[in-house]
């Protein structure tokens, strides 16, 4: 059994096998090992507002339909003709009581069970279309509206999968006074020409953001945020944690200084959103309480749910999810969560402060992408200079910063592990 | 400028800014805004969207859109440096509607742009700009990009002044 990377506890030193990052033969291993076998992000109950409502996209390469059907239920169907394959449902999102295949007319009710087929007597009564509606996933299952797929029949609960992460989505979902979070109209994507395990570490490393970022950190500055010098050995302006969640999913925890849509005021919001701003505190202290409130308002968290699901709740809240195409190819998407809610100068606000950091036009995620562009590049000399130095922080007792890279190995650890597993 | 605007004088206009774009002298750039100007690029999957209610690519307010340029001026605007080189084609530019100094314009274009050693980029759509007029000149009051593609995709950021 190979292993990619090497782990010493007793030196200390934690390094990574850059063959990961740039092999066609471990991106077959990773769709079969990984992108099979762990619940994948399919959407957000709030994509489908009402009953025929659909959307479709591709979830781990495979192309799905995400929809509800005529009664309020909510399916996940692959989007193949049960025929001779064709995709049946070629719109990104609508609605539609059902999906017929323009090929050679089957047509299938938005349950997922075929409806008519064209000159079916030719099949001489031996067509049961009860066993030929479309297919799903083995299993479909949602946690507070999101919604996950597994192609594993054979494994645990999405609730058990997600484990103490379920903690840190309800920090996300709890901001909403009902308990109701949406997506937001309008998606961003995009392509990035390096590995997808690389916008995994991206995602949470915060060691990165001095450097990478210093634009963006100049931009709040010019604005009128206060950013500390950081102290005590720190990179950044104020501490921040990186938590293990267990089954490979893991957080960054920060004290907040970037400014949040959720109760927390900078002075790009500006001088008008201030009432507004305390409003929205009070209504969250007043229901969750002053404790809870500031642990939601006044800490940012990037949490990641193995292998490719990252909610960055920080400048605004993102879903964020990618899947490979080719080893040195992975398509982003990202959309923006808030609450149902919120009014309409406060969701402004939020769509606002997406944009001052995340996002192909944003302050800071072009930045991103162009480090992991550099990655894959410097990546081309892989069979020479084997390993990636991934140690940071690793002597470090107790609490793990956000800009070690404690987060970053429990990803890799779980990766290999999985890897390794046949 | 008399009353009548001609589209040559709008053709004018837009060559002149796609110029200035073209050769990074975005300070100068700015000059051609209002002192209130906005920048939108509306995302792929809904092109007609409001920045209010949708989240945009981009959306910029001119107290961004000169943080955009400082930003983009630095060499430490990692997506930018070293900038790409673009080269803009500007057809089929009408004039939807003139509403006293505001007149309202449609432009196609095609930017072009080119990173270091990387395969071209091309970056289709449509302007839709809000000019107004100042003396025998124009000014951007709002500008407005619509990208065809259905998905950015291989063209990755709009990181540079589209």
């Amino acid at each position: 059994m190979r292993s990619y990377i090497v782990d010493d506890p007793v030196k200390k030193r934690f390094l990574l096998d850059r063959e990961a990052l740039v092999s066609e033969a471990v991106l077959k291993d990773e769709m079969a090992r990984i992108f099979s076998k762990c619940w994948i992000y399919v959407g957000h109950s709030s994509e489908l507002k009402k009953p025929n409502d659909f959307v479709t996209r591709r979830v781990a390469g495979r192309p799905i339909i995400f929809n509800r059907d005529m009664r309020g239920d909510i399916h996940c169907l692959f989007n193949t003709c049960r025929h001779r394959a064709a995709i049946v449902c070629t719109e990104r999102e609508g609605s539609r009581r059902s999906f017929r295949c323009i090929y050679h007319g089957w047509a299938y009710r938005n349950d997922g069970s075929l409806g008519g087929v064209p000159g079916e007597e030719a099949y001489a009564g031996e067509l049961d279309k009860s066993e030929l509606g479309l297919r799903r996933p083995a299993r479909f299952e949602s946690y507070r509206d999101f919604w996950f797929m597994n192609l594993d029949a054979n494994t645990p609960s999405l609730l058990d999968y997600l484990g103490k992460a379920t903690e840190y989505l309800d920090l996300v979902v709890d901001q909403s006074p009902s308990g109701q979070m949406e997506v937001v109209s309008g998606v961003q994507e995009y392509d990035v020409a390096g590995n997808w395990k690389l916008m995994v570490e991206n995602s949470v490393d915060d060691y990165h953001l001095p450097t990478t970022h210093s634009t963006w950190l100049a931009y709040m500055a010019n604005s009128g945020v206060k950013i500390e010098r950081p102290t005590e050995g720190r990179v950044l302006p104020t501490k921040g944690l990186a938590i293990d969640l267990g089954n490979g999913h893991f957080t960054t925890d920060n004290v907040n200084f970037r400014g949040r849509p959720v109760a927390a005021w900078i002075p790009i919001y500006g001088e008008d959103a201030k009432p507004e701003m305390a409003e929205i505190r009070r209504e969250l202290v007043e229901r969750v309480g002053p404790d809870r409130a500031n642990r939601i308002a006044d800490t940012n968290r990037n949490l990641v749910i193995f292998p490719n699901l990252v909610i960055n709740d920080g400048s605004s809240v993102t879903i964020r999810t990618f899947f490979p195409d080719g080893a040195g190819k992975m398509h982003v998407t990202a959309w923006a969560l808030g609450p149902i809610e919120e009014t309409e100068s406060a969701r402004a606000r939020r769509l606002d402060a997406f944009l001052t950091f995340y996002g192909p036009g944003g302050f800071a995620t072009p930045d991103d992408v162009e480090a992991l562009e550099l990655v894959q590049q410097g990546l081309a000399n892989w069979e020479d200079d084997r390993w990636s130095e991934m140690s940071r922080g690793m002597g470090r007792e107790g609490e793990q910063l956000n800009s070690d890279e404690h987060h970053l190995r429990i990803f890799w650890r779980k990766w290999n592990q999985m890897m390794e597993s046949v | 400028m008399g009353n009548d605007i001609t589209r040559s004088q709008v053709e004018d206009f837009l060559y002149r800014e796609a110029a200035l774009l073209d050769e990074w002298k975005l300070e100068e750039w700015l000059g051609l805004l209002t002192d209130d100007a906005t920048y939108y690029v509306p995302p792929n999957d809904h092109p007609e969207g409001d920045h209010r209610t949708t989240l945009f690519i981009l959306a910029d307010d001119i107290v961004r859109i000169r943080e955009r340029v400082k930003r983009l001026m630095s060499p430490d605007c990692h997506a930018e440096y070293p900038h790409s080189r673009t080269r803009r084609l500007i057809s089929n530019v009408r004039i939807l509607s003139v509403d006293g100094d505001l007149v309202t314009v449609a432009a196609n274009f095609i930017c072009d742009r080119f990173r270091r050693y990387e395969r071209i980029r091309e970056y289709v759509g449509g302007y839709r700009f809000i000019l107004k007029r100042v003396g025998d000149d124009f000014r951007i009051k709002e500008r407005r990009i619509v990208i065809d593609a259905h998905e950015l995709g291989a063209l990755g950021a709009v990181s540079f002044i589209l």
